[in-house]
């Protein structure tokens, strides 16, 4: 049997995740390879429309990463974002996406280590979660499906 | 003039459509002096059987109501497509599931087990459910299959226009007929029936700043009649909803549901209003505005009561 | 309305005395709108163009040119002000978003409450003139009466109802009443009690369930004192009742009875009469409620206090008895439901008048044409244009497919 290896989409703000990512990546930090970046210009920016779309078209797991409270460069936006997520998280959770799917983390640019640990973590926990099936897969059997 | 040919069909629909109709009131009868119906089963005596014999493409327009639940349904979708010209989809539940695709959050064997052997009211001692074919002596009778989720039209189809609304006032419904009776009609795939901007922007209530403390249930406070509902703290679905309606509910001093379906550009209605409400909410502090969204019971249900069948994640996922 | 009063149940919270008038008076409405449909498109073009006319005409148009555009405008702008009231109130005409624990969401201005004044009265006349057309078209045609009166179009069963303390029909609260197919009370109770009294029963060839009387238990499809089964709607409304509370609905629904051979009527057909004498009970309730001082209090809501739990609500849907039943989490968010809706109480009924109706009218030797299935469909249409409702979580008309079999059970017709 093949091992599961999971795709995890990750919105990572520029300012400080992103540089974040990229200290792991000059500093020659080991991660697993099953993580994709998509950048941002603020986490402020991230609609949930983002994350349902990963998942729906085929994400295991997504990751939103930005700067600390406090440091965000546009004052706000991180603070914009903890509210969507922790809503979404309600949203996902009736919608029977575990929780460990989807995850919130501030990292800031000097954090390369503390962004490789996080993806090995999360990486994990998708990894044990198993696949993603989208819940149009639970109309199979429909005749609908079949034609 | 030829006289146009004109059809309407429920299929897993509450009837309300075909109400919002007849609530054309006299254009009902202008409609006659332009179309025959050919086809509207809850009005003329046209049998399943008539449509199969009409040629392909010969009815001009069929309005479809109703969401696709089950086999029957399937099947007229397809032999309507087939006989129409045009096909709108009509009403939330052919537009997006509306509301019979909330049953999207359950599975089809609990729904069945629901509502045939647990409900209180029922006796089922030999735990009989119906089956899709029964069979009796040499008889066969075939009862539509119970499907595994419910499909909006265009899940099934092609769909030519979408006139969204639970249901369709019946003022925007004379508009988009006389339309169809104009022939300048639309570019395919459009919505019709409902307006560019927001229910916001056509909603006469005073709009401030939106900045929310704390959230209320319709039962907990009794709102005024001049002020935003939003601001004051209801849910309303207004920023991301389509204007059309003529703010219908917010006359009755009741929030909107987010029946004319998502703004122009929204691909999830549900997931923008998330958006939406976290910008809102006045608490800096992550836990504190915690504390707030805490009091948002049911945010699913709420925010995608009439777009759960197109909602991204289409349902909830099944174990 | 019946989630509405579900959920002062589940909240237990009594609304004030205004909320539930200005409740009655939206329901009143409601049912104008509701009964003038169900007459005039669903009704009357059997009638009117007559059962075997082609089904290009047998239709709300072909009424409309038959009887004329002048009563056909009278029949949509009586319905077109149903709907009128309706929206003023709720919003919305269909899908009202008014009812709340504990009362409306809005109320009714003076002004408003004027309007409505209007209306009732024009509605009252328009009742009665719907009537006097039954009348004329109707009763005054001795074949039609004669089809009414016919075997294939009875049925004797238990029959159940929304009654006052006097023992009238009432549409928006009350108890339930039931009565046996010889006209004696056999059973009464109120919302919260109906498991005691309703049960349904399951078949593996119906999506739709079939309730039938608890304490005499599930017998079958028959008719009868000692079977379970029993009517909803119109007919089985005033069958279940000792008359009407308002006077000119009383004298009609006297009149039908006299006509008919007393109470109570056995005629499925009679159910059109019927619901043209709730036509006129409604607009009457309409113009008292109107006239009411109170319906224009600002006293429409009371916040509920207690913690929701479970609760019971139940009217008198156009179609039948309608019940909601609620449990719900301390949130009041529902956790079980359980509707047994207006159609879904006929649905044993409606098998064995269509059976009836078939028996008696496919015979060797009749050809079988649409006209002649017609009147088996009549069955069918004297209860509900629609099953949609009440199939719960299904839909769709149920297509009626007549299998004709010879004497040696070979099919020699398939009709649908
Ligand atoms: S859109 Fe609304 S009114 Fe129309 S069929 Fe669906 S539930 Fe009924
Ligand atoms: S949020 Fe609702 S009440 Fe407020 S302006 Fe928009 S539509 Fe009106
Ligand atoms: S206010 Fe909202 S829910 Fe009400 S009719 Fe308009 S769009 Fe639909
Ligand atoms: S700039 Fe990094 S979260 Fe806003």
């Amino acid at each position: 049997m093949d091992v599961f290896e999971p795709k995890i989409i990750g919105f990572l703000c520029n300012w400080c995740s992103y540089a974040g990512a990229d200290l792991a990546g000059v500093s020659r930090l080991q991660y697993p390879p099953n993580f994709r970046a998509i950048r941002l210009m603020c986490t402020g920016r991230i609609d949930p429309t983002f994350v349902f779309k990963a998942l729906a078209e085929g994400a295991d797991g997504v990751l939103i990463a930005g700067c600390h409270p406090g440091d965000c460069h546009y004052t706000e936006g991180n603070l914009n974002a903890a509210r969507r997520y922790h809503l979404m998280m309600k949203v996902l959770e009736d919608f029977g996406v575990e929780r460990g799917r989807v995850r919130l983390e501030w990292i800031s640019a000097a954090e390369g280590p503390l962004f490789a640990k996080v993806i090995r973590d999360f990486t994990e926990i998708v990894r044990a979660l198993g696949p993603f099936n989208q819940a149009a897969e639970s109309g199979a059997g429909d005749t609908v499906c079949a034609s | 003039m030829r006289k146009l040919r004109l059809a309407s069909y429920w299929a897993s629909a509450c009837g309300g459509c075909d109400v919002a109709i007849l609530d054309t009131n006299e254009h009902i009868l202008d409609i006659a002096a332009v179309a025959d119906i050919v086809f509207w089963p809850v009005a003329v005596d046209f049998k399943y059987s008539d449509v199969e014999a009409y040629d392909d493409r010969s009815i001009d327009v069929c309005l479809f109501h109703g969401a696709v639940r089950n086999s029957e349904n399937e099947h007229l979708a397809r032999l309507l497509r087939q006989k129409s010209e045009v096909l709108v989809a009509f009403g939330s539940c052919a537009v997006s599931g509306g509301i019979p695709a909330l049953a999207n959050f359950k599975r089809r064997e609990d729904i069945l087990n629901r509502v045939y052997r647990e409900s209180p009211s029922t006796e089922n001692p030999e735990s009989v459910l119906p089956q899709p074919h029964f069979t009796a002596g040499d008889i066969t009778l075939d009862l539509p299959d119970f499907y595994r989720r419910v499909y909006a039209l265009d899940d099934i189809v092609p769909v030519d226009y979408y006139l969204p609304g639970c249901p369709p006032t019946p003022e925007r419904i004379w508009e988009v007929f006389e339309v169809i009776v104009s022939g300048q009609l639309p570019p395919a795939g459009s919505t019709v029936g409902v307006a560019d901007h927001s229910l916001c922007h056509e909603c006469s209530r005073v709009k401030k700043e939106k900045k929310v403390k704390t959230f209320y249930r319709p039962h907990e406070i009794i709102p005024d009649r001049e002020n935003c509902l939003l601001e004051q703290g209801l849910i309303c679905l207004g920023p991301v909803t389509r204007g059309g309606c003529g703010a219908r509910c917010i006359a009755a001093n009741m929030a909107c549901r987010g029946c004319y379906g998502p703004m122009p550009g929204i691909i999830d209605q549900g997931a923008k209003f998330i958006s939406t409400l976290g910008s809102i909410i006045d608490e800096d502090r992550v836990e504190d505005a915690g504390a707030v969204i805490d009091r948002i019971v049911d945010p699913a249900g709420t925010f995608f009561r009439f777009s759960m069948a197109k909602s991204l994640l289409k349902g909830a996922r099944q174990p | 309305m019946a989630s509405g009063k579900a959920v002062d149940a589940v909240f237990r919270v009594d609304p004030p005395p205004a909320a539930k008038k200005l409740r009655e008076l939206y329901y009143s409405s409601h049912y104008i709108h509701s009964h003038i449909a169900h007459f005039y498109a669903l009704a009357a073009p059997d009638f009117v163009m007559g059962p075997d006319a082609d089904p290009a005409v047998r239709n709300i148009l072909g009424v409309v040119g038959k009887v004329g555009l002048e009563t056909g405008a009278a029949v949509i702008k009586h319905r077109a002000m149903a709907q009128e009231i309706q929206a003023l109130l709720a919003g919305k005409a269909t899908h009202p978003v008014w009812t709340l624990p504990g009362g409306v969401s809005k109320g009714l201005s003076r002004e408003e409450a004027g309007r409505v004044q209007k209306v009732a009265d024009s509605q009252v006349e328009f009742a009665r003139f719907s009537l006097q057309i039954f009348n004329d078209v109707v009763l005054a045609n001795s074949g039609y009466v004669d089809i009414i009166l016919s075997d294939a179009y009875r049925l004797e069963t238990s029959y159940m109802g929304l009654v006052d303390s006097a023992n009238r029909v009432n549409f928006y609260d009350g108890s339930v009443r039931i009565v046996g197919p010889d006209g004696v009370e056999t059973g009464r109770y109120r919302a919260p009690e109906y498991l005691e009294h309703v049960a349904e029963h399951v078949e593996p060839w119906s999506y739709l369930k079939f309730p039938y009387l608890r304490k005499t238990g599930w017998t079958g499809f028959r008719e009868g004192r000692d079977s379970g089964i029993y009517q909803a709607a119109p007919l089985a409304r005033l069958n279940a009742a000792d008359g009407m509370a308002t006077p000119l609905a009383q004298e009609a629904c006297e009149k039908m009875y006299a006509t008919l051979g007393g109470r109570p009527v056995h005629a499925v057909l009679a159910q059109h009469w019927a619901r043209l004498v709730e036509l006129l009970y409604a607009a009457e309730r309409l113009r008292e409620l109107a006239h009411d001082p109170e319906i224009t209090s600002d006293e429409i809501r009371i916040i509920p206090r207690e913690v929701p739990r479970e609760g019971v609500g139940i009217v008198e849907a156009p179609r039948g008895t309608l019940t909601h039943h609620y449990v719900t989490d301390e949130r009041g968010i529902v956790l079980k439901a359980n509707l047994i809706v207006g159609t879904t109480n006929n649905n044993a009924p409606i098998y064995m008048a269509i059976k009836k109706a078939a028996t008696a009218a496919i015979r060797p030797g009749v050809e079988i044409t649409r006209g002649l299935l017609n009147l088996v469909e009549m069955a069918f249409r004297a209860y509900d244009p629609c099953f949609s409702c009440a199939t719960h979580a299904l839909t769709g008309d149920l297509p009626l497919k007549v299998l004709v079999f010879d004497a040696w059970g070979d099919l020699v017709r398939e009709l649908t």
